[in-house]
């Protein structure tokens, strides 16, 4: 199941449950569950035995795991967070069940493994999980362990970014299930989410060694990592704003008109962007590595860009705009991702308007850190060098986000390089631009021409992101320009 | 009006829930479905397509079948006004004459177009694939019929004997899904074939309705979105660089469809009906019929099989019998059934190479010219 009409149908139904039978302090306990069980309904199956099962469950793992590793200072585990833990496992093992149910009537996307095989590598798991968590606390500072965590989970998401290692991974675990591994492939590895999970995961550490983390249940932590509206495409919330949503829950009145009428519009407006616009575009006119390669003249490459760029944004706002709905109808507000983006009239105000909780992350966790530490540098590297190189690294993060490739290297490059030159021209122009204001006539053709550059320079940085060769990525470059 | 209340949200819900019922009662009502397939943006915004649509690989061939006949032909590069110095020679037939595994520019129609051929006033003779892939005489008057709104000059009419079994007259989709067309073609030229046949799809009020035809509205749309990579790349067809040749050895066996041996091949088993009604209907336009090149044989139980498609004895008794039909119905015959070299078919009896096509364009040609001074 994707998040498609039939999932948001089936997931209204479950709201209106939710809202008007359900007793209010239950509303928490509905939603961890809920999202538990989601994650391994939203999996798509795949070709390696039990993988697109164990994916989930990993998930559900590395999250309860790093809910330990991330307790504030002095929180103890208590009869709610046992309670969470015996309920998470319940799901797990009870969707497990579907083992024995015909394949029609499975929830799960294949056959599970072997429950009680199941249970078993639970619990060696979770041993040896305390195990070197005890090892670990005495070799390392706690700050020192957290790190480490960040590395490990960073070392995780480059593994199944990178395709060779995607591939070297699939093949090592088709070897172990007895299938052919000479089939081995990126696409062995779709671990729905995790993405999205493993920055959520890293904002939980980081700031947990930042001190600014406030003291999360196990139920609560484990609710914002998978909370399943935004599981698939975002957006990456915060986790004491989500944990206030999900504290207020009991005080919510279940079937408030306002809340549900935005919702109801939101979600249909991403149903019309996403179904409607998004895969309409995609019949043919978006650009994509076969259609490039395929067309000569400017004219119509330019066509498919343009419909590239509208496809992506179609795309993505449409399903922002459904997991912003959906957490309405539960309760939970989740932040906005986009603001009109191709409308802006700078490269800045576009980043601060496109997906803009992936941005906000990387300000918080890539750009001030970097920042702080080379104005911390003796001898301190000059201003505009510290700029092109936190707003270079900021953007290579976000790229890598997508894909460890050469392509989204570029395309991060590109980015860091317009965000440096803006913040240079800004800097040297303000005196000239507020004298604009006072010829409206001027200004507004200047806010023309901006509007112009600003949004061709992101279309053309689509073409490194569209294509997932480079080589063939620059000779479209050079081929939009008649070249 | 406040914006944010229960009394509002079920004011807006009765109002859409009216709307759609008004919107899906005027659909049926009105099926409007041939007016929309009317509207294109083939020949306005995007160039026209050499041939007709037809794919089941959308994402690679930038194409799509479709049963929206209106839509099928507002797309195609004949529906564009036709010229004044422009002689119009229109090439029907199955996928010999679409040109299976060929460029649109080295289809029959392409390489034809690519000769330059200009009539005795000096006018440019330009010809149309109007080929479909499906074999079928029907389907090909069912095209034939609908095409003639585009002023022809001349219409030429590639045939074989698999397009002539009366039984498979109504199988291809194309016909079953224009049933109210296919009927009146039956009842206007008297054609054997059943108007009732349960073959025919015919939409009660409800599959009349926008919920009922919403793939056929999606495929009309798709059609139009696919227009502007067909645009950008002038694909209509994935053309694999690999596949599997047409055979050259059989089984000792000598059936044919449901024959399992020789037997007379009349008008009760070949639809020559239909073949008259496409004449008829081309009225004072001249017709050519060719019977349409094919792959001969020379190896194993070759003396009991031309090809795959085709035992001796069946071809044979229908060279025989259509040769008889158009001279005893006065129709311009060409028999061409062994015209080109084995070397130049592809995957089937009757696909021909880019040469091959080329070879057959050639002689098309000569037969225009001699017709247009005629």
């Amino acid at each position: 199941m994707t998040l498609d009409l039939r999932a948001v149908l089936i997931i209204t139904a479950a709201a209106l449950v939710y809202a008007a039978l359900l007793p209010a302090r239950w509303r928490g306990w509905a939603l961890f569950l809920g999202s538990a069980a989601a994650i391994y309904l939203l999996q798509p199956p795949l070709a390696i035995r039990f993988s697109d099962f164990l994916l989930p469950t990993a998930t559900l793992v590395l999250a309860t795991g790093l809910w330990w590793a991330t307790r504030a200072p002095g929180q103890t585990f208590t009869r709610e967070d046992g309670l969470a833990l015996l309920l998470l496992a319940g799901v797990i093992l009870a969707l497990s069940l579907m083992r024995f149910v015909d394949a029609p009537y499975r929830l799960t996307p294949s056959r599970p493994p072997d429950p009680l095989m199941l249970a078993a590598g639970l619990l060696v798991v979770g041993l040896v999980l305390a195990g070197g968590w005890q090892v670990a606390r005495r070799l390392l500072p706690a700050k020192g362990l957290l790190a480490l965590l960040i590395v490990l989970l960073v070392a995780v998401f480059i593994i199944w970014k990178a395709d060779a290692l995607a591939v070297a991974v699939s093949a090592a675990w088709r070897g172990a299930t007895g299938q052919d591994m000479s089939l081995a492939s990126m696409s062995d590895l779709n671990w729905l989410g995790f993405s999205y999970v493993a920055f959520r995961l890293i904002h939980l550490l980081r700031d947990r060694m930042s001190g600014l983390l406030p003291a999360l249940t196990l139920r609560e932590h484990i609710t914002y990592v998978i909370f399943f509206p935004s599981f698939i495409a975002g957006p990456i919330d915060r986790a004491e704003r989500f944990a206030d949503d999900l504290r207020a829950l009991p005080a919510l009145a279940g079937l408030d008109a306002p809340r549900w009428i935005e919702a109801a519009t939101r979600i249909t407006a991403g149903l019309v962007k996403k179904f409607v616009i998004a895969d309409g575009l995609a019949q043919g006119m978006a650009l994509n590595s076969v259609n490039a390669a395929q067309t000569d003249s400017p004219l119509w490459l330019w066509l498919l860009l343009y419909g590239y760029a509208l496809r992506l944004f179609f795309d993505f706002s449409g399903y922002t705009d459904i997991a912003i709905g959906l957490g309405l109808l539960f309760g939970v507000r989740l932040p906005e991702n986009f603001n009109r983006p191709y409308l802006k009239t700078s490269i800045t105000a576009f980043w601060q308007s496109w997906h803009i909780t992936l941005s906000n992350w990387a300000r918080f966790y890539v750009f001030s850190p970097l920042s702080r530490w080379l104005l911390m540098r003796q001898p301190r590297p000059s201003p505009a060098l510290i700029v092109l190189t936190t707003q270079t690294a900021t953007m290579l993060v976000i790229g890598l986000w997508h894909g460890v490739t050469l392509n989204f290297v570029i395309w991060g490059v590109w980015h860091g390089l317009a965000l440096f030159v803006h913040k240079q021209w800004s800097d040297r122009t303000r005196a000239w631009y507020r004298r604009l204001n006072e010829t409206p006539r001027r200004k507004h053709l200047w806010t023309a021409a901006t509007w112009f550059v600003t949004f061709h320079y992101v279309v053309l940085g689509w073409v490194w992101f569209a294509l997932p060769d480079a080589g063939q990525a620059a000779r479209v470059l050079l081929r939009l320009f008649g070249l | 009006m406040k914006h944010n209340t229960w009394a509002f949200a079920a004011r807006v819900v009765i109002k859409a829930a009216l709307l759609f019922a008004l919107v899906n009662g005027l659909f049926a009502a009105l099926r409007p479905l041939d007016a929309l397939g009317r509207l294109s943006l083939y020949n306005i915004i995007v160039p026209g397509r050499e041939r007709l649509p037809y794919g089941e690989d959308p994402a690679r061939a930038y194409n799509l079948s479709l049963n929206n006949l209106p839509a099928m032909l507002a797309s195609h590069v004949v529906a564009r006004p036709k010229a004044e110095d422009e002689l119009r020679v229109l090439l029907l037939g199955d996928s010999n004459t679409w040109g299976w595994r060929l460029q649109p520019a080295e289809t029959l129609a392409g390489q034809i177009n690519a000769a330059g051929l200009r009539g005795a006033d000096g006018q440019r003779i330009v010809a149309y694939n109007l080929g479909y892939p499906i074999m079928s005489l029907t389907k090909d008057l069912l095209l034939l019929d609908a095409v003639m709104d585009a002023q022809p000059d001349l219409i030429i009419w590639l045939v074989t004997l698999e397009s002539f079994p009366r039984e498979k007259q109504l199988f291809p989709p194309i016909v079953q899904n224009n049933p109210e067309r296919v009927r009146d073609l039956i009842a206007r030229y008297g054609l054997a074939l059943n108007a009732a046949d349960p073959r025919f799809v015919t939409a009660d009020f409800w599959g009349e309705t926008l919920i009922g035809q919403r793939r056929a509205v999606a495929d009309w749309l798709r059609l139009q979105l696919y227009g502007v990579s067909w645009a950008a790349t002038g694909i209509d067809q994935h053309i694999p660089a690999e596949y599997t040749p047409r055979q050259s050895d059989f089984e000792p066996d000598a059936s044919w469809q449901d024959y399992a041996e020789p037997v007379l091949l009349d008008g009760d088993a070949l639809a020559f009906d239909v073949l008259a009604a496409g004449a008829a209907r081309a009225g004072d336009v001249p017709l050519l019929i060719i019977n349409e090149p094919m792959f001969i044989s020379s190896g194993q139980n070759s003396e009991i099989r031309y090809n795959a498609f085709y035992p001796r004895w069946a071809y044979d008794a229908y060279r025989e019998r259509l040769a008889a039909e158009a001279e005893a119905r006065g129709w311009a015959y060409h028999d061409w059934w062994d015209a080109v070299p084995p070397a130049e078919f592809t995957d089937s009896p009757v696909h021909l190479t880019p040469a091959g096509s080329q070879q057959v364009a050639g002689m098309l040609g000569e037969l225009i010219l001699e017709m247009m001074d005629g």
